[in-house]
């Protein structure tokens, strides 16, 4: 009662008229009257004309009910008022219908009228409120209604109502489980809604309703997967428990290789995962019979689909949402190969610095993880120390996950650590440290000695809990090698007049007995003491002292014959029946009468039977069988509505099931195009030599270094590739491969134009698009390269081009003498191999990598602007045809979200700009995602910065649904990186979007020789010149990343060293190589010189010499970043 | 998923009850009350209680439990999570979360509890939606409904929710434009007796008070983006332009909001700001200690440490404590035998320190519990971690905000301990297992 009346009291001025009343509503006498008063008055005010009084008896109502009072009676008063036009008082009778329409269901259907009416309100916003108060009135009677308007508002064109719909569906169905068959499939038809916000409730009403119908799933799941990040935070959480759940019903494990790996090369097992690894390979050895067979003959290959999944929950591990947080981690955790779980701890440890009950949720799944994946955890050890200040729950959690973390290289820290630990004033923590150290000590034994050392100081330590606790652990780690520690038992045995703490005693009594062969002369003195106390003692040590005098008896009968006659005595009359028991039976047992049995024979096995020793476990082990992150995990039990998460199948399902008829773009990954890709993969390794058309190109103008280069090249692509096969994480290297598979893919595509356009119609927008943008590309590389042979045959159609590439692919295999590229061979193998698909080839990012054809030789004007008028006529003539430009970065301009279905990226496209030849090209790529067409593309108030012009791209009149067009505009930065903000207009919309380039963009390459370089930079000293000094990245130490690195950065050409002695014979390459490169800014033409000049061990020093300065240092930080990272 | 919240004061008494589905009888808070007795202390009562029927999931906050009940299978985080945010929420409409603002402001509660869940699944946690659905109080609105008699809910239907930008609401208006960002970051050490640090990790946030017409579209870009390890974000922030360019490019929400939190890379070495010089002895058979505390600055880069807080707790058998300090004043609280020492601004001319005697229990042998030592200081205009904005631009709109940006440093949990004879003892033996080894 103190809560109402001090409730009172502090009400303030918020609501005064009438607040007597409450005031003198007493918690004892009187209350009946006042009560029927007071409610007479509500209801009066609730009569009333005026919406100032009726709101304020909705106030007084609804306070009530927050207290818990009951208000039923007020029922009939207030359900006139639903249809008031005042909204908050609307909305507090909403508050109130909600609450008592169940128990007064009669007078409930009073307000179904006004809620059907609402039903069909034009206001989206009106219709939703109403199907929500409709369908959380708990009355059985207007299960048909709210079916209808369930089914209605699933069809409802404002996706807020479908949510609202989404959210009905549960209630309908925890009202009446017999619609579940009706509701099932406005599920089927809500989750095949597109938009974001319908998405994360409708997979919430899917889990409350149908959890076990999971083939509802397959032809959503690549649409789930690629909204996710847009969901918000709640639904991100459901949406990734129920993926988690499919996929491990629909994919195949993709640890089962790396488990038969391990048992193939048992040899390398680390020495501290020995304990951990153990069992699971025995669960899975029993698979593995049959497994193994099957999956050597067929390595284990990631499903698109699988990839797609763990690519797009990646990026929600940086959520502010603890819970989001974790639900990835429990994803990983359950699908990801070992290799990439790691990525989930950085994550988790953050979460230590949330609220204590985060804390503590975290902390229990990370204590379950570090038992399976210990060395995920490890670096993070330190996050994982206890502080004073922390909760007891959560400290002894921490020491949990420590004791997990410990091995032979940690442990000196750890029990540093634990030291301090026993110090603390929480003895609940120090029990538990003890418990932590005794559990390092079993399953450390190299620490074993030390621990049981410390443990005895311990012994003499003031506190008893901390002496008790002791003891316990000693007596567990003592049963291990009792012979070398005698010293110890008698060290204990002399405790037993101190400690009084039972368990301790107890434990002390048993170790006696159970050693007391170590210790013989003692053993009957403690015995002598105990029995003298027995009648005092805690019923534990009681049982011990029975123990031990039994097994004297038998080792030592002569001495303690009296004793142990004397204890059983007691023992008989003892208040507690087992007590009394457990004397009968070993009286019984060991004194041998001639009613004794044949036990008694056996007494002496019987009790000094040797017993293993315990071990001591984590209590999290084998806690993964919960789904991590729910409750039933975190309880240790399972939870009302769990669903168990299925073990992995033996063969993957059918994966076909999850495509989906209609293409869409945002569908990226559509089995026809990982055909595709499959198709390539195993060209690739002998194919590097023709990847590096960089180098070639490079080679062809400076035949001095050209042959060495490219064969460096070569073998740390094919380097870096090997590396990647086992490490699909990397995405830089990824980016390269994907880069090198786009070449490939140029390559067969050239060759083989029939085939292509085949795979092309069944491909995927997406693909097509990326083919449009490399192919001009493709064309102009190759013009650059051939230049002085056949520029003309560029502008003819593709039987030439398919020529000239595979004169040039002859050409450059004769340098590379070294590799021999079989070519009929590799087209076997491709075709035989089809189904060994590398993993890493899906885990394509959506965004184009940056990596970019490095432009060697600046074209004279006229050439580029012919080239590029074809590839803008190929554009509009035939779309299919046009190249992908995966090797250019390109950005969002207008997200498909945003832009209401219309999606807008842009790339530099590195050419000339041929109206303005001060303007950068900007390549813009529109896509209709929406279902309706799209009319009149174009530009308007375009805003700059002063000094900055725009050339618009012509107006685009038609974009139909689902297509996609391309256009260049030019844009004249000034030489800043300032953007150029403009509208993006379609015949309905403005969007405003802007174009901020990189610094690396604003410049176009220019050839120089080295000496017309050398000559160039002295002039640009000074202020002009910026030099950092770095430190290569681990796979960017060969020339040929760090060019392709470099020219990626920025848009500059290389300068060939040496070129100017160009009939002196081949030098080999030095040690120590300097790259330079040269460009000029598209506005001013000032000359930008770069210059990397490596050293030892990675070392590296650049250097830009640029005579505007801000684009000088802004070039250093991005090459720096380009070339670190 | 959440059946009914429970609000239950420090007392004991439930004094707020909301069920989203059908009612569940508060008696199930009995359960809560039993765990509540097993804990010794508050924050000790278990996040997640199992009843019978049911599941009770609390948070503590400003000594309020908040106690969700649940009836099946739910991530627990999920919501742990969603009552902080009901928490935050209440917070920023009322200014403080305490019992007395909640029964207050109870329809408003009500309210808020109405719209943020929809049978028991979140529905709108963005306060900026709340705030169109649902206005604030405040002195003069409340002053204004009771003579008028009109509403705190809002006139007009809101259009957040809808929007492609959930969590601003569209058409803000401001007269005066500005943009403020506050980068703090907290220190967390433990040093050892030596001076060494054992542990020291930086957590920063940026919070941002944005106060912008219209819809502008932010970039903030930092001199060393590098520094940063692990972050964050509210989730305005583009994601991808974050990891391909490191810039954070957002449309903010209106008004206060974190916009992002991180962790400084525990590679980069952590400058620690002070230093602590202590003996605090205690002699055998003496019933008399001595304690000698200094503290000073270091790498402060010229910046003062401010509003400097010593505590410690002593060990039992001190009776009092008679200490001299140099400035600021100290407490001893001889119950608790908590030892505060407000120490205010440190001078680097003249370190603060304090000595004295600690009087001992009689006859009671000495303490050896060596006290560790808790210090909160504030240092104004610094980054410890080195962390600089670049530059703040806005697009997409016309006008010219004014912003600023301002750095705290503060003190975490930041503590100077104290290692013991067990170590040495320990370090001994590490060592000669290690010459086992090699041999």
């Amino acid at each position: 009662m103190s809560a109402s009346s001090a409730f009172n009291d502090e009400k303030g001025g918020s609501s005064s008229v009438g607040e007597p009343e409450y005031g003198h509503d007493p918690a004892s006498g009187g209350i009946f009257s006042s009560d029927y008063k007071r409610h007479d008055d509500l209801k009066e005010m609730l009569d009333s004309n005026k919406d100032s009084l009726k709101l304020e008896a909705m106030k007084r109502i609804v306070a009530m009910i927050a207290r818990g009072k009951n208000a039923s009676d007020l029922f009939p008063a207030v359900v006139k008022n639903v249809a008031c036009k005042n909204i908050e008082v609307k909305k507090l009778v909403y508050v109130y219908l909600v609450r008592y329409a169940e128990e007064q269901q009669d007078l409930a259907l009073l307000s179904i009228s006004t809620f059907q009416r609402g039903l069909k309100d034009p206001n989206q916003l009106i219709r939703a409120s109403a199907l929500r108060v409709l369908s959380s009135i708990r009355v059985t009677i207007i299960v048909p209604i709210m079916m209808l308007a369930i089914k209605e508002a699933a069809s409802d064109m404002s996706p807020y109502v479908r949510k609202t719909a989404a959210h009905a569906i549960p209630k309908l169905y925890s009202l009446d489980p017999e619609q579940k068959d009706q509701l099932i499939e406005v599920i089927e038809k809500l989750l095949a809604d597109k938009t974001t916000l319908v998405a994360g409730s409708v997979v919430m009403a899917f889990e409350e309703v149908c959890p076990e119908r999971i083939d509802l799933i397959h032809k959503n799941y690549r649409k789930l997967c690629n909204l996710l990040i847009d969901v918000e935070e709640w639904g991100q959480v459901v949406i990734i428990n129920m993926l988690t759940r499919y996929a491990r019903t629909q994919f195949l494990n993709p640890n089962i290789n790396e488990s038969l790996l391990e048992e193939g090369g048992s040899g390398d097992k680390t020495f501290y995962g020995s304990d951990e690894d153990e069992d699971e390979d025995e669960e899975e050895k029993e698979k593995k019979a049959e497994v193994a067979a099957m999956a050597k003959r067929k390595p284990y290959v990631m499903d698109p689909d699988h990839r797609l999944l763990l690519r797009n929950t990646k990026p929600l591990l940086q959520s502010r949402n603890a819970a989001v947080v974790m639900a990835v981690a429990q994803l990983y955790f359950h699908l990801a190969p070992k290799a990439e779980v790691g990525v989930i701890a950085k994550a988790l440890v953050r979460l230590l610095r949330s609220h204590s009950e985060v804390q503590y949720v975290v902390l229990q799944n990370v204590a379950t993880m570090s038992i399976k994946r210990r060395g995920m955890f490890e670096p993070y050890l330190k996050s994982f120390y206890i502080r004073s200040t922390d909760p007891t729950q959560i400290k002894v959690l921490k020491l949990e996950v420590l004791t997990n973390l410990a091995n032979e290289t940690n442990i000196s820290t750890i029990l540093r650590e634990f030291q301090t630990y026993i110090k603390s004033m929480d003895k609940d923590f120090v029990a538990a440290t003890i418990q932590a150290i005794g559990r390092c000590a079993t399953n450390i034994s190299e620490v074993r000695d030390t621990c049981l050392n410390g443990l005895v100081q311990l012994l003499s330590n003031r506190d008893e809990l901390v002496v008790a606790e002791s003891v316990v652990v000693i007596k567990k780690l003592l049963q291990m090698q009792p012979e070398k520690h005698s010293d110890i038992i008698k060290h204990m045995a002399k405790l037993t007049d101190n400690i009084q703490v039972p368990m301790a005693r107890a434990s002390i009594l048993w170790l006696i007995g159970e050693y007391c062969e170590h210790v013989p002369k003692i053993a009957p003195d403690v015995l002598r003491k105990m029995a003298k106390s027995f009648t005092n003692e805690e019923d534990i040590v009681k049982l011990q002292i029975i123990n031990l005098a039994a097994k004297l008896y038998l080792t030592n009968s002569k001495q303690t014959k009296l004793l142990t006659q004397y204890v059983l005595n007691l023992a008989k009359y003892d208040q507690n029946y087992d007590i009394r028991d457990r004397a009968r039976f070993i009286r019984q047992l060991i004194v041998p009468t001639e009613k004794s049995g044949a036990l008694s024979k056996y007494a002496k096995k019987l009790f000094l039977a040797l017993k293993p020793a315990p071990v001591l476990e984590s209590p999290f082990k084998d806690r993964d069988h919960f789904q991590l992150g729910s409750l039933s995990h975190l309880l240790n039990a399972k939870a009302g509505g769990y669903q168990e998460l299925p073990d992995w199948p033996e063969a993957a399902p059918d994966p076909s099931v999850r495509n989906v008829e209609v293409p869409e773009w945002t569908k990226c990954s559509s089995r026809e195009k990982r055909k595709e890709k499959k198709v390539e993969k195993p060209f690739y390794t002998d194919s590097e030599g023709e990847s590096g058309p960089t180098e070639s190109a490079d080679s062809e103008s400076d035949s001095a270094t050209g042959s060495e280069s490219s064969s460096g090249s070569e073998e740390s692509g094919s380097g870096s590739e090997s590396e990647e096969s086992k490490e699909a994480s990397e995405s830089e290297e990824e980016e390269e491969e994907e880069e090198e598979e786009e070449k490939k893919k140029k390559k067969k595509d050239l060759k083989k134009p029939v085939q292509e356009s085949e795979s092309e119609q069944s491909s995927e927008e997406e693909e097509r698009k990326h083919q449009r943008k490399s192919k001009p590309r493709k064309s102009e590389s190759e013009s650059e390269s051939d230049e002085d042979e056949e520029s003309e045959s560029e502008s003819s159609q593709s039987e030439s081009e398919d020529s000239e590439s595979e004169a040039e692919v002859k050409k450059k295999k004769k340098p590379a003498e070294s590799k021999p590229p079989p070519k009929p061979v590799k087209k076997e193998s491709k075709k035989e191999k089809k189904e060994m698909s590398l993993l890493d080839l899906d885990d394509f990012e959506p965004a184009p990598s940056p990596q970019v054809t490095p432009v060697n030789t600046f074209l004279s004007n006229s050439l580029v602007t012919d080239l590029e008028g074809l590839s803008l006529s190929d554009s509009v003539l035939s779309p299919a045809t046009i190249a992908p430009s995966s090797t250019l970065k390109s950005y969002e301009l207008l997200h498909r979200i945003t832009g209401e279905g219309l999606s807008v990226e842009y790339c530099f496209s590195r050419q000339p700009f041929s109206p303005d030849a001060n303007m950068v090209a900007v390549q813009m790529q529109f896509t209709n995602n929406a279902s309706s067409d799209t009319k009149n593309l174009h530009i308007e108030d375009v805003k700059l910065q002063s000094g900055m012009r725009v050339k618009e791209f012509p107006e685009i009149e038609l974009l139909p649904a689902g297509e996609t067009a391309t256009a260049v505009m030019g844009i004249d930065f000034c030489d800043s990186t300032q953007a150029a903000n403009f509208q993006l207009c379609t015949h309905t919309r403005k969007f405003f979007v802007s174009i901020q380039p990189p610094v690396g963009e604003l410049m176009r390459p220019v050839f120089l020789t080295e000496n017309e370089f050398k000559k160039e930079q002295g002039q640009l000293m000074g202020m002009n010149e910026i030099t950092e000094k770095l430190t290569l990245d681990v796979k960017c130490r060969n020339e040929h990343t760090i060019v392709q690195r470099v020219t990626t950065a920025a848009n500059l050409s290389r300068v060939p060293c040496g070129s100017d002695k160009e009939c002196s014979p081949p030098l080999p390459p030095p040690d120590h190589p300097v790259h330079r490169f040269a460009g000029r800014t598209v506005t001013s033409g000032s000359l930008v010189l770069v210059t990397v000049a490596t050293k030892e061990e990675g070392a590296a020093q650049l250097t830009v010499n640029c005579e505007k300065m801000v684009i000088g240092t802004m070039l250093v930080k991005d090459i720096l970043q380009a070339l670190t990272q | 998923m959440i059946h009914s919240l429970f609000l239950i004061n420090a007392s004991g008494d439930i004094f707020l009850e909301k069920h989203w589905k059908s009612v569940v009888s508060r008696s199930v808070c009995d359960y809560f009350f039993e765990a509540q007795e097993r804990a010794t202390e508050p924050e000790n009562v278990p996040p997640v209680i199992p009843t019978p029927h049911h599941y009770l999931i609390s948070v503590l906050r400003h000594h309020i439990y908040f106690v969700a009940v649940i009836q099946s299978e739910v991530p627990p985080l999920f919501v742990i999570e969603f009552l902080h945010r009901v928490v935050d929420t209440f917070q920023d409409y009322f200014g403080v979360c305490t019992e007395a603002a909640i029964k207050d402001n109870v329809v408003v509660v009500y309210e808020l509890l109405e719209e943020m869940l929809d049978n028991g699944f979140p529905l709108a946690t963005e306060s900026n939606i709340l705030k169109e659905l649902i206005k604030p109080p405040t002195i003069l609105r409340t002053m204004v409904n009771t003579i008028t008699g009109s509403t705190n809910v809002g006139e007009q239907l809101p259009t957040g929710q809808l929007s492609v930008v959930p969590w601003r609401r569209t058409g803000v208006k401001y007269t005066n434009n500005e943009a403020y960002f506050d980068v703090v970051e907290e220190i967390d050490a433990i040093i050892d007796k030596s001076g060494s640090t054992i542990t020291a990790e930086i957590q920063g946030v940026i919070d941002a008070c944005v106060k912008l017409t219209g819809m502008p579209d932010l970039t903030l870009s930092f001199m060393n983006p590098r520094l940063l390890d692990d972050v964050s974000f509210h989730p305005c922030v583009r994601f991808k332009r974050w990891e391909a360019e490191r810039i954070l490019s957002f449309i903010p929400p209106d008004g206060n909001f974190r916009l992002l939190s991180y962790h400084v890379s525990s590679q980069n070495l952590v400058a620690i700001p002070v230093y602590v010089k202590h003996n605090i002895t205690f002699r055998e058979g003496s019933s008399q200690g001595r304690f000698d505390l200094t503290l000073g600055p270091k790498q402060t880069m010229g910046k003062a440490v401010e509003s400097v807080l010593v505590s410690s707790q002593l060990p039992r058998g001190v009776l009092n404590a008679n200490l001299n300090p140099s400035q600021g004043t100290y407490t001893f609280d001889p119950v608790t035998k908590l030892l505060t020492w407000d120490v205010g601004k440190i001078n680097p001319q003249k370190l603060p320190s304090l000595k004295g005697t600690m009087s001992l229990q009689a006859g009671a042998s000495k303490p050896d519990e060596n006290p560790t030592i808790n210090i909160q200081f504030k240092i104004q205009q610094m980054a410890i971690s080195g962390l600089k904005v670049n530059r703040l631009d806005m697009y997409g709109e016309k006008y010219k905000p004014f912003k600023g940006i301002k750095y705290m440093t503060k003190a975490g949990k930041f503590q100077a301990g104290l290692p013991d004879k067990w170590t040495l003892e320990y370090i001994k033996t590490e060592l000669l297992h290690k010459e086992i080894r090699i041999n």
